[in-house]
């Protein structure tokens, strides 16, 4: 099968393409607040309990913020809002973020 | 002090005493969204009431289609800087929905399919100021823009007329919904450029 | 042998560096290679991005994410542009920026999507359309290095003109290329056009048995169909690395 099928709605219409990115994308907004990269760090979903790194979270940043959802059960894990003079991080989709710290 | 990109130009300004500080005009319609578009179908849609005594007002599609409705026209303004202008729309009035709602609460926080949520005085939904609207520029509104239906409350940012409304809560305490609760202001009036908390 | 590039610990963050448009090359119609100058660039890894800002004379500011496709080790940093229909930054980039414009960069940034040179196990690289960027920054510095890791790449186009880095991706990468179009293939193509099937995968990529680390970009929708083939094909999940590029404004 080379293509494959598109979701309707129960009217038949297309549901619209995929609108998120993923995490990779926030290293440059996330780089505002922290010196280490955190896209490689480890997320443990609230919602199902899904783990993996930061980057495959999906990426909704087409709106006043940026809105990174478990790719399991889209529940949102972390926001980051970008004001003037400060830069708000909600972690509370998140139960830990394990960063991985290079021996000195 | 940025650098400036000679042959930049951005997005044009126009119209200047029309926007509220800060915004640009576009003639498009940018669609922003924080998740998946939810796809809720006309046959299980609901809109429901609850006000704080748990007293609740539930109507269906077809209740909604029964109300009279309204036609506005009005300018939109999208806390990302963007104004759209003379947008038509078709929906129901809060008022006619409040009717016979028995509150004394002073807020709502506004509930839509897909978990986003919102809040605002209550008496910002009512005097005419918001719709539950359904079409949008002479068609059905498109799921992308909050179809079946959202609600339009012009006199605030954009991001309090919730997409793909389900229900609005009436509380006696203001509650803040998912951008209020991570930066954004508990109001958000565009002409006191009221983008993000403390401003 | 490139530094680092990856900060590990709190300190100085990142900050907007001035960048100088310094060549350009066209690579197809729609895209184009922007080769900048940035002072004191601190150098990168394969599959990094920056984010790129621009601002207009009356203040107005926005900025977008690009892929670097350049090898580190080198004085100056190349980005490649594809125009967006009805874009906001791409238009400019790829056709209204002249020698010696500007623009500022934050990066580079990202640790997840990198390949690193020193890393020896087989590499798949499955790109889609402009998607082929990071990736090409890996088969370019995987050349440069000298690296002996086995690398392949399966490339999905619409079409034979949409083909980015042309000759250089066909004769003088040193990593096998398979190229597959999705909607017009050359004359005489054994495969017609279609989308990325599992074939594709099996006969031009690693089979699964290798464990080769796998790296998948492109639009969201090619990247989550690509990954889901080599799931299906039995490549472990913790060896697929994505990253899915798409219109945040253009």
């Amino acid at each position: 099968m080379s293509q494959t099928s598109v979701p309707t709605t129960t009217a038949g219409r297309p549901a619209p393409q995929p609108a998120y990115l993923d995490g990779n994308a926030l290293a440059g907004p996330l780089s505002d607040v922290f010196a280490v990269d955190l896209t490689t760090a480890a997320t443990h979903c609230t919602g199902c309990g899904a783990e993996g790194p930061l980057a495959d979270l999906r990426l909704y940043g087409r709106a006043p913020g940026l809105v990174a959802r478990c790719p399991s059960c889209d529940q949102v894990v972390l926001r980051l809002v970008r004001t003037p003079d400060h830069a708000w991080l909600d972690l509370r989709g998140t139960a830990t973020l394990r960063i991985r710290v290079p021996a000195d | 002090m940025p650098v400036i990109s000679r042959g930049f130009h951005g997005r044009k300004q126009t119209n200047q005493d029309r926007l509220p500080p800060g915004q640009y005009e576009v003639r498009d319609f940018p669609v922003l969204s924080a998740g998946p578009t939810p796809m809720v179908s006309t046959d299980d849609w609901e809109f429901t009431v609850v006000a704080e005594s748990g007293t609740r007002r539930r109507w269906s599609w077809a209740d909604l289609m029964a109300l009279p409705s309204e036609q506005p026209t009005v300018d939109l303004h999208c806390v990302t800087k963007w104004s759209k202008f003379d947008t038509r729309w078709e929906g129901v009035s809060l008022d006619r929905l409040l009717e016979g709602v028995e509150t004394t609460a002073a807020y709502a926080l506004v509930h839509s399919y897909g978990g986003y949520t919102t809040n605002l005085p209550l008496e910002d939904l009512r005097h005419g100021r918001a719709w539950i609207a359904y079409r949008y520029d002479g068609a059905d509104l498109s799921p992308e823009h909050g179809g079946p239906a959202r609600l339009l409350v012009p006199h605030l940012y954009l991001w309090k007329s919730a997409k793909w409304v389900r229900g609005i809560e009436l509380l006696a305490e203001d509650r803040p919904g998912f951008w209020e609760g991570a930066g954004y202001h508990s109001y958000g009036d565009p002409w006191r450029e009221q983008r993000y908390r403390g401003d | 042998m490139a530094r680092t590039a990856l900060p590990g610990r709190l300190g100085e963050r990142l900050r907007w560096r001035v960048a100088t448009l310094a060549a350009h090359r066209d690579e197809t119609a729609g895209a184009r290679t922007l080769v900048l100058d940035v002072p004191a660039w601190p150098g990168h890894l394969p599959g990094q991005h920056m984010d790129v800002r621009l601002t207009a004379e009356d203040g107005y500011s926005t900025q977008r994410g690009y892929s670097l496709a350049s090898a580190p080790g080198a004085e100056r940093i190349e980005l490649t542009v594809q125009q967006v229909d009805g874009g906001e930054v791409s238009p400019y980039l790829v056709a209204g920026m002249a020698l010696g414009d500007q623009v500022e960069v934050r990066g580079p940034v990202g640790g997840w999507f990198v390949w690193r040179p020193e890393s020896t196990e087989p590499v798949l690289l499955v790109g889609g359309g402009v998607g082929l960027v990071p990736l090409m920054s890996m088969i370019r510095t995987r050349r440069a290095e000298g690296s002996a890791a086995p690398f392949r790449l399966v490339y999905s186009v619409r079409a034979p003109a949409d083909r980015l880095y042309l000759p250089e991706l066909l004769d003088g990468t040193g990593t096998p290329t398979a190229v597959v179009h999705t909607r017009s293939a050359p004359e005489g193509s054994a495969r017609p056009p279609s989308r990325l099937r599992a074939e594709d995968l099996t006969v031009h990529g690693w089979p699964a048995e290798q464990a080769p680390t796998c790296y998948v970009c492109g639009p969201t929708g090619f990247v989550e169909h690509a990954a889901g083939r080599l799931v299906a094909l039995g490549h472990a999940p913790e060896r697929i690395r994505t990253e899915r590029f798409g219109p945040t404004g253009g």
